[in-house]
């Protein structure tokens, strides 16, 4: 086990490296899932868009909303649209390179399995803890081969040094790991921006120095 | 025994407890976990008849509404 972990740094040591056009060159056959286009997917999606993934799977089912734009990648010209749809053309104009899978949809553990079934990475976006625990255990049974990079705990300002990274596994999990949202605890731009970000970056490093999950 | 709770070592002064109870000595308070035990998904109505042993590698994650 230490020796495979020694691999895999040394791996991503070499490839921290690499050049752009080949970092590109790498992503551009790489698929990764979005669960859930809020705050976390939105953000998240638009740096691997930058970055250069092949293809991005969204899946949402709401709508953007006025209240959303104080951290999420949405303008005001879009409240009342289906956010996948609205991301999706956000993407386009950022990089019309990207292939974009559009699911206006509540996941449950059926339909994640048949949306994400391809994906090499999948990222955990939702807000709802009771979606999360949904697909972070369907993922655990269905999927074991397949990393998930969650979002947990995130909410108020200010305390960057909070949030980090563990790992269990192929499950990754990002944030602080307690704060919960609330009047008091609103989820803001940049401490939500922070963690949409690490979950992009751990998704890069991971497609960088891996194979893809076989299926 | 000796356990690997969420990554780091713990000594718990009993000699083995079901995964329930193992929740309640430490105090994981959130309504809603996803458990693992050595490497394997433990859903929440298998805790009761779970046991915890010596040398078992535990995961307790609290999931935190926000995104």
């Amino acid at each position: 086990m230490i020796n495979f972990i020694f691999a895999l740094h040394q791996k991503i040591k070499v490839i921290g490296f690499m050049n752009f056009s080949r970092i590109k060159k790498i992503l551009r056959g790489k698929k990764v899932g979005i669960a859930g286009c809020g705050g976390l997917g939105s953000n998240c999606a638009v740096a691997l868009a930058r970055t250069g993934i092949g293809k991005l799977v969204l899946a949402d089912f709401d709508v953007v909303r006025k209240s959303n734009l104080n951290r999420q990648y949405y303008f005001t010209d879009q409240i009342g649209q289906k956010k996948v749809f609205a991301l999706a053309d956000n993407l386009y104009f950022i990089n019309p390179s990207v292939t974009i899978e559009s699911h206006h949809t509540k996941l449950n553990a059926k339909r994640l399995l048949k949306v994400f079934k391809d994906c090499d990475v999948v990222i955990e976006a939702f807000d709802d803890a009771e979606m999360k625990e949904m697909l972070i255990e369907t993922c655990m049974e269905k999927f074991p081969g397949k990393p998930v990079i969650s979002g947990m705990g995130m909410a108020g300002f200010g305390n960057n040094h909070s949030i980090r990274v563990e790992q269990y596994g192929n499950l990754y999990i990002c944030g602080d790991m307690e704060t919960e949202i609330s009047d008091n605890m609103p989820p803001l731009a940049p401490r939500v921006g922070i963690v949409a970000m690490m979950q992009a970056n751990l998704a890069i490093e991971i497609l960088l120095a891996i194979k893809p999950a076989k299926l | 025994m000796k356990i690997t709770l969420n990554n780091r070592t713990e000594t718990i002064e009993r000699d083995t407890m079901t995964f329930e109870e193992l929740i309640e000595y430490k105090n994981f308070t959130f309504k809603l976990l996803v458990t693992k035990l050595n490497d394997k998904l433990i859903k929440k109505d298998e805790r009761k008849i779970t046991f915890i042993n010596d040398g078992d590698k535990v995961v307790i994650l609290h999931m935190i509404s926000g995104g």
